[in-house]
């Protein structure tokens, strides 16, 4: 018997906002602990919450991105738990009345395409961060810095059948996220987190088998192999006749396995209930549109405009688009006159393998669109060869100069276009190689591309290809 | 007469005409406390040093004649649930015993800013939960007109200082009664606010949608007065009414000839002391010389309002004492060996009887498989219990009753029986289900010589409205003149 897998995935994406969801604390990262804390957040007996409209914005943008329908009313919840990094004995969440529900995404997995629906996206607050200092056993800290920052949880529906899928949509989402500029989508950092409800189904049984709730996965890589793990896990239980027991399970990535944390029958009673201290959220249509309008090209319909509108190949525009600086760079530089195409094949052969070298992004790239589109024009009115522009670009890059047509100049790198000139050092050239002209004209032709090599070799790469070729053949051939 | 035995108004003039000084004030009702605080016990702290502080900046000011409020140098008393920047806030429970807040409740700025005194901090119920001041964790109050008997609560050790003259005027909060009740008991007024009039900033929260902040003071100007210093918006707190603040004093003297009082039949429970009703007549009696016209009124689901309170009450009281658990304030049990008991008994040596009891009801009330039963349908019931009222305010322009069935009652008399004590609060509890304002006016007095409170009841955000009839009761009666038997 063979079982079909069936994938959900909660993601817990933390906003960008400057200041936390219930108070004007700042949600800078790294700070001193308990530095950026304040009466609310830090849950002093009597202070409350007051929403932050920035959070409302940032949801609405993520829910119109995903095709939710926007609940013109929605309503925070207590979701009551005891845990020392939570100040108030609860987190404020939202509970039967979310801000977004009933939106989907579509992915594209293995050249098909597919649509993920999305249950609900919700706000919430971050809770704080225990400290477990070495060398002080039975004691810990807890920092507040986190406590209050605010996120956005976006639950799937349990559409996926495959971990590439549950991958291929946890990418597509973080793209947007990170495109809307409300996420900075990183996963090691726990900016950007996600837990997977993992079951199998015999083949044609309509009913969901039992799940487990998978936590602690930190990359896209563990997520995977978290999600393939469990599903063996499960497949052999099945198979010897077992049940899969509702639990929740940690990804232990060292070990390459998942483990039980709780059972079913330790699950919790949050016992939500609206929380008294915050009015509903009210979102007039007027705002709805508003964002919407706003709302930025998202990375798929940006991958197909570039196919479409510049004649990239698929891979490219999927590396182009990557992110939305990376985009901005590309659009920039074809707007500053470079050719799309050339723009294209430079940015993805040539500069991106220096960022990658470097580890740095698009956004700290040394050359600049300007600069780009200013050597790609060199190059098409032929001053410069392909050859010389890696060599300039090198330069421009490792010297922040984004002046190429300088740095050719300066450094004597200009193309040699010279015909008398050329044609005296491809003279000189044959003379020398009497034996590969006898071949060639032997009918070896093999040899010209030798012979070109020389004329480049004695003009140190400066020739201007095409007439090198123009001038060989005109004498050998002659 | 002493300075302490004075109202705002009175002294506030004194304090203006610079015929006497804050200072002398502040020293003349720090004087008065220690007299007579050991036969009362009103106070859990007495910041004399503060105080006096405080006053000697008001003097500054009133000499400069700059930024004069009327409550410039007035000593005043704070109801131990709000919060003091460096001054101990203990809600009179063993859990908050070493907890100093690190900033002040938004009315305690306002006041601040105004020049007000802070005398110290007054006693209560344990975390404002119970009706006679009993459930301190701390010590009993005693009502200063009879030491057998309790002076209400939970606000009972505002109303003892004021009816005890240990301060000008105080501050308590009213969640199911809490201001009006022991007001009502000790012979003061007791002002009970709309929700949301009056900022819940810095007020640790019992029943956080029931809430509310209000003023107790020996006369009804007094109460204008403090509660346009503490009355307005507060960004701080969402549920507070971006609404504007009348002049409260300035619009007392309106006449109340030709306003519909209305008197809801639903109010005369069984158990209602013979006494009390014949106060209440009285006073309707007053009113209809003072030419307003009498409606009867049905208020049909006051009989579920006890009910629907302890189960709203509570449920919202489960959550918002969770944040109690010995991590990063107030008390933490010594000598655990890991978390669970350090809750267990944080929370086990933290809380008096009474707020165990209630931190249950409400935590069941709202347990899966029965918050539906119990919570939702108790929202459902609120719902109604406030279209009561609005159906009642297109009849009439204010509503008028007894405060409660009884006067005050004696030391264990209802202790034993906490749903004796909770019915107790059956004519003040659908107020704030309603989020209505209401006053407890003095409005007769027993054979024993214990004061009757008269309450008033308007429409929301219509506290001028309630304060004028107040006032036109008080100028037409002497019961706010009596005075306790304390000096003899
Ligand atoms: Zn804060």
């Amino acid at each position: 018997m063979d079982f079909e897998i069936v994938i959900g995935l909660e993601v817990h994406a933390q906003l960008r906002t400057r200041t936390k969801i219930f108070c004007s604390c700042s949600t800078t990262f790294g700070d001193q602990p308990n530095s950026n804390t304040c009466p609310v957040c830090t849950g002093l007996p009597g202070a409350l919450p007051v929403l932050n409209r920035q959070v409302v914005e940032f949801a609405l943008r993520a829910g119109l991105a995903t095709n939710c329908r926007i609940n013109s009313t929605s309503v925070f919840a207590r979701k009551n738990y005891f845990y020392p990094d939570l100040p108030k004995g609860y987190q404020i969440s939202q509970y039967d009345l979310p801000i977004c529900e009933h939106g989907y995404l579509e992915v594209v997995v293995d050249g098909e395409e597919k649509r993920i629906g999305i249950t609900r996206i919700h706000m919430e607050e971050d809770a704080g961060k225990l400290v477990h200092p070495e060398n002080m056993p039975g004691i810990s800290y807890v920092d507040f810095n986190r406590a209050c920052v605010p996120l956005l949880e976006i639950v799937s529906e349990p559409d996926m059948r495959s971990s590439g899928e549950a991958v291929a949509y946890l990418k597509a989402l973080r793209d947007i996220l990170v495109y809307l500029e409300i996420c900075d989508g990183n996963m090691e950092e726990g900016s950007f987190r996600c837990d997977a409800n993992v079951s199998l189904r015999p083949y044609g049984q309509r009913e969901f088998g039992t799940r487990s709730e998978l936590k602690n996965m930190n990359s896209f890589r563990n997520v995977q192999r978290a999600i393939d793990y469990e599903v063996r896990r499960q497949r052999e239980i099945l198979l010897e006749g077992g049940q899969v027991v509702q639990e929740t399970r940690l990804w232990d990535a060292d070990r390459e396995i998942t483990v039980s944390m709780r059972g079913k029958e330790e699950a919790h009673d949050y016992r939500y209930f609206p929380d008294p201290d915050l009015l509903p959220v009210e979102v007039p249509a007027a705002w709805i549109e508003k964002v919407r309008r706003q709302l930025p090209e998202l990375p798929r319909e940006k991958r197909e405009r570039f196919i479409a509108a510049y004649g990239l190949p698929a891979s490219d525009a999927e590396i182009l688009t990557d992110s939305r600086a990376m985009a901005d760079f590309f659009e920039r530089t074809v707007e500053l006159g470079g050719e799309p195409k050339m723009a294209s094949n430079w940015m993805v052969s040539e500069l991106l393998r220096y960022l990658n070298d470097d580890r740095i992004s698009i956004a700290a790239c040394p050359v600049t669109p300007e600069g780009l589109a200013a050597l790609l024009k060199l190059m098409t009115a032929g001053t410069v060869s392909g050859k010389l522009a890696k060599q300039v670009l090198a330069i421009m890059y490792r010297e922040r100069d984004n002046d190429p047509a300088a740095i050719v100049k300066a450094r004597g790198l200009v193309q040699i276009d010279d015909q008398e000139e050329l044609a005296k050092i491809v003279r000189e050239v044959l003379a020398a190689h009497p034996g590969e002209v006898e071949k060639y004209k032997g009918g070896k032709t093999k040899v010209f591309g030798f012979l070109v090599g020389q004329v480049m070799r004695r003009t140190r790469g400066k020739a201007n290809p095409g007439l090198v070729n123009d001038l060989l053949r005109r004498q050998l051939d002659g | 007469m002493e300075l302490y035995a004075r109202t705002i108004a009175e002294v506030s003039d004194l304090l203006r005409r610079q015929e006497v000084s804050a200072v002398e004030v502040t020293r003349d009702v720090l004087r008065r406390i220690a007299a007579v605080d050991g036969r009362v016990g009103a106070y859990l702290l007495v910041d004399e040093a503060g105080a006096l502080e405080q006053a000697a900046a008001a003097d500054r000011r009133l000499a400069a004649g700059e930024a004069v409020t009327p409550l410039t140098g007035i000593p005043l008393g704070l109801k131990d649930l709000l919060s003091t920047r460096g001054v101990a806030t203990t809600c009179a429970s063993k859990i908050l015993a070493d907890y100093v807040p690190a900033y002040d409740a938004t009315v305690v700025a306002r006041l601040r800013q105004a020049g007000a005194v802070f005398t110290g901090k007054l006693n209560m119920d344990e975390f404002a939960m119970g009706s006679s001041t009993e459930n301190s964790a701390y010590q009993p109050t005693r009502n200063p007109w009879d030491p057998e008997r309790v002076p209400g609560g939970s606000s009972g050790g505002s109303a003892a200082a004021v009816a005890a003259d240990e301060c000008l005027a105080a501050l308590g909060s009213d969640t199911g009664g809490s201001i009006r009740q022991p007001a009502s008991f000790c012979g003061v007024v007791g002002l009970k606010p709309t929700y949301g009039r009056v900022s819940r900033y810095g007020l640790v929260a019992f029943a956080s949608s029931l809430d509310q902040i209000g003023p107790l003071t020996k006369t009804v100007t007094d109460s204008a007065l403090l509660l346009g210093g503490i009355a307005g918006h507060d960004p701080r707190d969402s549920t507070s009414v971006p609404r504007e603040v009348p002049d409260f004093r300035e619009q007392l003297a309106a006449e109340i000839k030709g306003r519909r009082l209305g008197i809801p039949r639903e109010y005369f429970v069984a158990g209602m002391d013979p006494e009390v009703r014949a106060a209440f007549d009285q006073a309707v009696a007053v009113f209809t010389g003072l030419g307003a016209e009498i409606v009867d009124l049905s208020l049909p689901h006051t009989e579920y309002a006890v009910a629907t309170y302890y189960l709203v009450a509570t449920a919202e009281a489960s959550s918002n004492l969770a944040r109690y658990d010995g991590v990063k304030y107030g008390r933490r049990a010594a000598g655990v060996d890991n978390l669970l008991e350090m809750y267990y008994r944080t929370r086990a040596e933290g809380f008096g009887p009474e707020v165990k009891r209630r931190i249950m009801l409400g935590t069941y009330a709202l347990s899966a498989g029965y918050y539906d039963a119990y919570y939702r349908k108790a929202q459902q019931v609120r719902t109604l219990i406030r279209q009561d009222f609005e159906q009642a305010f297109s009849r009439c322009d204010l509503i008028v009753a007894p405060v409660c069935p009884t006067p005050a009652f004696r030391f264990g008399e209802k202790l034993a029986d906490p749903l004796q004590m909770y019915l107790s609060d059956v004519l003040t509890i659908p107020v704030n289900l309603a989020g209505l304002p209401a006053i407890s006016v003095p409005g007769g007095c027993s054979r024993a010589g214990l004061p009757i409170g008269l309450q008033l009841i308007a429409a929301p955000f219509a506290e001028a409205s309630l304060l004028q009839a107040a006032y036109q009761f008080e100028q037409a009666t002497d019961w706010h003149r009596r005075r306790p038997p304390l000096d003899v």
